[in-house]
Order: C-alpha cells, then structure tokens, then sequence
C-alpha cells in the first residue's frame, strides 16, 4: 500500500465501495435494552468481548444512530415507543433483532398476552440473532451479517428508495 | 415549545400522572424514559422539574409486562422455572432457588433433598449473586459517569458466567436448580476451578473498593443524596441492599434460615453512613459491596463442605428426587419467600386438589416495593442525583413488571 499511495499516490475505488466501507466499519447502535438479552448485549460492549473493535460504539439517541438492536421482549405498551423510536433515527438505518423474544415472540408465544409477537411487525428487520439470550458471539455474527448486507448496497438504489418501492409495487 | 404544542406532546404519549393544570410557576413536566440509558430497562419516569429542582416524580411501569403469573398457571410447575429465570435476569440461580424451595414447600418433600444438592444450590446461587451485585454497582458507575469500573467488573462477572456456564451449560438463564434435586451434579474439576476463582476475586473486590468507590467523584455524586430513612423503607416494604443501606440488619437468609443456611457463617452488612448519612446511595451501593465479600465467604464454606462431608460419590444422583409427577394434594396457600440480591422475593400459591399447576400465583417483586419509595426520597434533589437514586435502587424491570 505504502508503495502504491506514497509520493502522492493515488488508490482507485468505487463510490459505491467508499461510502459501504464507511458505513459499515463505524455502525453506531442505539443503547436500548428491552430485557434479558440487554445483559447479553451489555457483555458484548464490555471488555469480555469489546464490540468497539468493529467500530460498534453506543450512542444514546436515536438521531445519532445506525442500528437498532432490538434486545429483549416487545410489549404491546413499548411496541408505539419502538416504532417512534425507528422513525426518528435517519436513513440508512438497520435493525437487529436480538433474541428469540424479538424474532418471534419466543417462549411467550403461546401465553403472553401482552407480547408482541415479532419485533418484525412492528419495524423491518434486517437481521435475526436467534438464542435465549444470544451470546455475546452470536450477536457479534449478526453484526458481521449486517456488514455483509451494507457492502452490497448500491448509491444508485438506496435501500429507503427500494423499500418505498418495494410497498407501492405491493 | 409552544404551550399547545407542548401539551399536544403530552397528550400524544400515554396517560401522565400530572397534568398540566396543577403545574405551578415555572415548573414543566419532562418526561425521562422509556429508552433512556440509566433507567436500567424500560422504566418511564414522569418528572416534575422546577428548573434543576424534582419537585415531584411518579414511575410508570409495565413496558416489559410479560404475563408471568399468567404462565405460573398455565404450566406445571416444573415448566414455568426458565420464565423464573426470565424474571429476575440478572440474578436468575436465586430466583429459581426461590421457586423451586416453595414448590418442595407446596409437595412436603423439603426435607429429603440430599444436602449435597443444597449446598450446591447455595453455591450456585451465591455465584450469581457475586454476578448481580457487579453489574448493579458496574451500571451505577456508568449512570454518574465512571466507565472503568464497569469494564472491570464485567470482565470479573464473565468468569463467573463461565463457570455457571461449565455447570449448567447456558450463560445467562440456566434452568439448573429442579424441583427436588438439580439438572446435573458439578462438572469434574469444578471445586478446583472455582476455589482458583476466588483466590482471584478476593483483591479484585479492593480493587472496587478503589477505584469506585472510595473515589472522591463518586462520593461526591452519592453522600448525602436520597436519603431514605429507616421508617420510610419499613413502611414501603423495602427490603435488600435498600433497606439494610438504611440500617436495618435484616436478612431473610438469617431471619427465615433457609436451606443450609443457618450452617454457614457470614454477616449481614448494613449501611453506617460511613461517608455521608444513613440510608444515602452510597450506603445502598457499599453494601452492595460488602455483600459480594460475605457471598465469598459462604462459597468458600460450600466447596470445602463439597470436598469433606458432601463429597462426590459415582452413585450420587442429582435428579433421584425430582418428583415424576408434581401433583400437590388438597387446596393449600402457602407464600414462600427468600433473598435475592434485590430482596425478598416471594411466591404465592394458592393450589386447587390433584393439579400440577397452582390455581393462582403471584409473584412478589422486590424491585416494585423499592421502586415504589423513589417519590419519598427523590423529591427536592437535582434532576442529576434523580439519576443516581434510581440507579441506587438497582431495579430489573423484567422482575418489577413480571
């Protein structure tokens, strides 16, 4: 590389490769914890498993946010407050459901009544962690499939543009 | 803001304790949660500002409501200790100890668990009591601003998991601890392990002590703030670090001597105002503290216990006294109740005659009674201290909700 760029060297990129290579390497998800698997997510931010390896760093609020990990169970009474959540983070935004609770209402499915049953009804998910809690690898492996996804994105057809279109052609 | 856009604001979320109405001069209502880092979960607070000032605040509660009594009486018994441990996460070993205690209760088989299992119930349970206490006071540090030690003392609680992972096989919520007996003996090896692992916490639990919280920031932060005296916590049903951070030495592992209990030396440590009056956030976390150190002391007793008297023998069975069906005969009552590292936890059953179910359960959550004292004690502070009150408190809403 030194050889290549020094004395004004110049690297040749795609647009495309550019802003998916920034993207993806500075994920900054939204400090939310639900439930159980909060603890789990916890455990991956801290020095057991350190997530800011990947560049993963919390942020508070949702505006400053690229991802929503969706970490617990989702309660009838919080699911208004995740999609108000979802909506006031800015594009390009992804979610990452953590937890069986999240993906598919998990060993509330038959009686809760107060459970939602999939986070997916609510937001759009890009990526499911399955587990009871997941470990802190399992969640660092969706993380890992989340980068996957974002390196196939075009500039020419952003995801928000082909969601919309995706919902009108319906 | 506006004023009608303000009060369009209000009435978009949900229902306030406060209205507008009543407000005197100068004060608003600003709403805190339910996605706010330092609420521990999804605990929405409803706070009455007047500028810096709390002049009033009431818990809204029930975003992580899920239906646990509903599926205590929908499933047999032994079926509902995962959503036991689902319940108090952080702390999950005692809280199936608890339910698995009150069910030997319910069937009258209290007496015929070998104590070999007791004792590693204890263990187990004083392990995850260790691994609650550190992320309860890691959090607190985070809240009021030291992110040190929470790196410190997660990467502490990870050889805990591990071990329990080693015994259990899951990480977190272990279904571990059965009605009449336990899932598994210890793994081969693992006294020797965990006596290694405690002659390596002992001057990590200094270290705590340290770099938090004989810190003068901290201190600072948690002297003198939300004070909860004696009489208060008594009568709100306070019970835990809470209320023995008042003074108070009550604890239900010696005042109900459950278990083996009553044949282990340890103390109750309560709060002295040792920086700053009786019964403030420092105290409730000091004791915190302290109650890692004495858990140590009791794990200590249990290995060298379950390598003389209760040694492992090949024909020893953990499951030999699990009941096959867990029929409970005749309509009983019975509230049974234990400490976990929030406080008594308690169950009630009420059961009908020959049914593996109980007719009602409730659940007694010692996180909602110590919630329930935060207007007492947060009136008046800054909206800051507000923070370090609630984090004080170490509530989990999946146990406050149920």
């Amino acid at each position: 590389m030194e050889a290549k760029t020094g004395e004004g060297g110049i690297v040749i990129t795609k647009l495309d490769d550019l802003l998916n290579w920034a993207r993806l390497t500075s994920l900054f998800p939204m400090g939310f914890g639900l439930a159980c698997c909060a603890i789990e997510m916890m455990g991956a931010y801290a020095s057991g498993y350190d997530m800011d390896r990947f560049g993963i760093i919390p942020r508070a609020s949702p505006r400053q946010s690229d991802v929503m990990i969706v970490a617990g169970t989702v309660t009838f009474k919080m699911a208004d407050r995740i999609r108000r959540l979802y909506e006031q983070m800015p594009e390009p935004r992804y979610v990452i459901s953590m937890g069986s609770c999240s993906n598919c209402g998990g060993p509330y499915w038959e009686h809760g009544y107060h459970v939602v049953k999939g986070v997916d009804r609510i937001i759009p998910v890009d990526v499911y962690v399955p587990g009871c809690p997941p470990r802190p690898e399992a969640l660092i492996g969706g993380f890992l499939q989340l980068q996957e996804i974002i390196r196939k994105e075009s500039i020419r057809a952003p995801r928000a543009v082909q969601q919309i279109m995706a919902k009108r052609a319906q | 803001m506006s004023s009608t856009l303000y009060k369009n604001y209000l009435l978009q979320s949900e229902p306030n304790k406060f209205s507008l109405d009543n407000l005197k001069d100068g004060e608003m209502i600003v709403n805190m949660g339910p996605q706010h880092p330092s609420t521990h979960g999804v605990l929405r607070l409803e706070v009455v500002t007047d500028g810096e000032i709390v002049t009033d605040v009431a818990p809204h509660i029930g975003y992580l409501h899920r239906c646990f009594e509903k599926h205590a009486e929908h499933m047999a018994y032994n079926q509902t200790i995962p959503y036991v441990d689902r319940m108090d996460y952080l702390a999950a070993m005692n809280s199936e100890h608890v339910w698995c205690m009150g069910v030997e209760k319910l069937l009258g088989i209290t007496d015929q668990i070998p104590k070999r299992v007791e004792y590693i119930r204890v263990l187990v349970a004083e392990l995850n009591r260790i691994a609650s206490h550190f992320v309860a006071i890691g959090t607190y540090g985070i809240d009021i601003g030291a992110f040190t030690p929470f790196l410190w003392m997660l990467r502490d609680r990870e050889h805990i998991q591990r071990l329990l992972e080693w015994v259990s096989g899951a990480r977190m919520l272990y279904n571990y601890i059965w009605v009449g007996g336990l899932y598994y003996d210890l793994p081969i090896g693992f006294e020797k392990r965990c006596q290694e692992f405690i002659d390596y916490l002992q001057p990590k639990l200094d270290e705590i002590d340290t770099v938090l919280l004989e810190n003068k920031i901290f201190i600072d932060r948690t002297a003198n703030v939300g004070i909860l005296p004696m009489d208060v916590a008594i009568n709100y049903g306070c019970s835990g670090p809470m209320l023995r951070g008042s003074g108070l030495k009550y604890d239900l592992r010696r005042v109900d001597g459950y278990s083996v209990y009553p044949e282990l030396e340890f103390e109750v440590p309560t709060g002295t105002g040792l920086v700053g009056s009786v019964g403030d956030c420092w105290d409730r976390n000091y004791v915190r503290a302290l109650e890692c150190r004495e858990s140590v002391k009791i794990i200590q007793q249990c290995l060298d216990r379950l390598q003389g008297d209760h040694k492992r023998t090949p024909d020893f069975d953990p499951q030999a006294g699990c009941p096959k069906k867990l029929r409970t005969t005749g309509t009983q009552e019975l509230y049974f109740r234990a400490e976990t590292p929030r406080g008594e936890l308690g169950y009630f059953f009420r059961t009908t005659d020959r049914s593996d179910m109980p007719f009602r359960c409730k659940g007694r959550s010692p996180c909602f009674s110590n919630l329930s004292v935060l207007h007492e004690i947060a009136k008046g502070c800054m909206v800051a201290d507000l923070i370090a009150i609630v984090g004080s408190v170490d509530i989990v809403l999946g146990e406050l909700d149920r």
